[in-house]
């Protein structure tokens, strides 16, 4: 037992919190003052567009797949030209939790996660967010990719017709 | 007749005056605790409820009166009911022997800024304070819940230990004085504050008081984290206000006992004493809550083991070479 040394220390805690008592509190008075959340903050979701103002989503499931509450659903449509959307297209945001695994994994980046965080109400079902709800008219994160432009479908140019894209090989002829 | 009549009137209104004072006290109290430990803490403290949370007591009020009173099942109904008021009572009660200012002449009459001025008041304050723990007791097993039960059983022993370290530390003072009386021991600390005179008793009844009102790092009756509240844990709604405010008014009760044994009552130059008086309990008040925001909660058995290896000893030498040295001094 050493007397000196904890009367020291008793008396060094309290000029500890007489100090910290003067000091700015650091809480954010929240509908006052708002925190600037980082660009890649996981927040409500959003559909975006491609650069040429189509959407992006191809309706392939694999957000809803990898969802692990199970709160996108949609159902798949097909265009004349072959461009696969969904017909609808619904995210529960009262089971969403925000775990932004539906936009890792989207090929497409059509489904995005943004830092508006405001979105809690009292009717639930206001938090069934619709496709129309949902989409947005930009690009989001990434304003230069176009699935369409890579994946070697006919939709935006002819087959083969992008950038990273051969011709279609004639399968009738030898020649190179 | 009419001398009586005023009498009667002037100690209504005392007591009328001193009950709003207090009970708007303590319900500032609670606010000022949680302002000053949030900024402790790096937080504001509630500040919402109107201009810097000034309403804040209010809204609590409004909210303890509103909600279910709930009796537990096999509690002790009456005793269940009756615990709650003896600590608030038992608590408010200990104010009347308190001096807060010199007499007055109003109307011709001298009136003593007291409410009774009793020539036992010491003994008076010790007794209800003693009784205090009849709340904590009763509320505890009448809830029949196991950690009403340990609450209260360690509410009993903490405050019956506490309690001879305060009754002891608080001799020394009565020797100098030579007076039961409050105001009389006020009025002896003329030259000196008796915390100059007496600084080892003061310490031991600081910490005492501390003890007694269940403040941290005393407070193993209510310890949250181990007995859920404590004594009051299957109270509710403004029955739980009781304890909570009965535990405030409290530390104001204690902390004038500190101002009258030791830090010179009212007395104070160019302010007004009752300014003075206000201002020492505030002091006090502060230190407590200053302490809440330090120290951790003692363990059950250090919390015995300081109560009866440390403070009674030195309490009980305190007495011995005070009341030595003033025999050598006197002749």
């Amino acid at each position: 037992m050493n007397l000196w040394r904890d009367l020291k220390a008793t008396a060094e805690s309290f000029w500890v919190t007489l100090r910290n008592m003067f000091r700015r509190p650091v809480t954010i008075q929240y509908p006052e003052q708002k925190r600037q959340p980082a660009p890649r903050y996981r927040a409500r979701i959003v559909l975006t567009r491609d650069p040429d103002g189509d959407e992006r989503c191809v309706a392939c499931y694999l957000c809803s797949a990898a969802c692990p509450v199970d709160c996108i659903s949609m159902q798949a449509a097909e265009r004349e030209n072959g461009r696969r959307y969904a017909a609808w297209f619904r995210i529960n945001f009262s089971r969403c939790i925000f775990c932004g695994l539906c936009a890792e994994a989207c090929p497409t980046l059509a489904i995005q996660m943004t830092p508006d965080y405001e979105i809690c109400n009292r009717d639930l079902l206001k938090l069934v967010h619709e496709k129309e709800d949902l989409l947005i008219d930009g690009c989001g994160k990434d304003d230069t990719y176009n699935f369409y432009r890579h994946a070697g479908i006919g939709v935006v140019n002819s087959r083969g017709g992008n950038e990273d894209e051969l011709p279609p090989a004639d399968i009738k002829t030898n020649m190179p | 007749m009419s001398d009586l009549l005023v009498t009667l009137i002037l100690v209504a209104i005392k007591i009328g005056l001193v009950f709003a004072v207090i009970l708007t006290m303590a319900a500032y109290l609670v606010l000022a605790e949680r302002k000053i430990l949030g900024r402790m803490q790096l937080r504001y403290g509630p500040n919402r409820v109107g201009p810097f949370g000034m309403f804040q007591p209010l809204a609590d009020v409004i909210k303890m009166l509103t909600k279910e009173d709930t009796v537990p099942d096999q509690a002790d109904k009456w005793l269940f009911l009756l615990a709650p008021g003896l600590a608030a009572v038992t608590a408010l009660l200990a104010f009347a022997v308190i001096p807060f200012g010199p007499p007055l002449e109003l109307f011709g009459q001298k009136v003593p800024l007291v409410i009774c001025d009793l020539n036992v008041g010491v003994l008076y304050f010790l007794g209800l304070s003693s009784l205090a723990v009849y709340g904590v007791a009763l509320g505890g097993w009448a809830s029949n819940s196991k950690y009403a039960l340990l609450g209260g059983i360690r509410g009993l022993a903490q405050l019956i230990s506490y309690e001879l370290s305060m009754g002891l530390a608080v001799v020394p003072v009565v020797l100098s004085a030579k007076s039961f009386s409050l105001t009389e021991i006020v009025m002896a600390q003329k030259g000196l504050p008796f915390i100059f005179v007496h600084p080892l008793a003061f310490l031991i009844f600081l910490v005492s008081v501390a003890a007694e009102s269940k403040r941290v790092p005393f407070d193993l009756p209510e310890a949250e984290n181990e007995l859920v509240a404590g004594f009051h844990t299957e109270y509710s709604g403004m029955r739980f206000g009781l304890f909570f405010v009965g535990e405030y008014i409290n530390m104001i009760i204690l902390g004038s006992m500190v101002t009258v044994f030791f830090l010179g009552g009212w007395l104070g130059p160019v302010l007004p004493p009752v300014l003075w008086f206000l201002g020492k309990v505030m002091a006090v008040s502060f230190f407590f809550i200053w302490t809440r925001g330090t120290l951790p909660r003692l363990r059950y058995d250090q919390l015995m083991h300081f109560g009866w290896k440390i403070l009674i000893p030195l309490a009980l030498l305190n007495v011995v070479v005070t009341g030595g040295i003033m025999v050598w001094l006197n002749g």
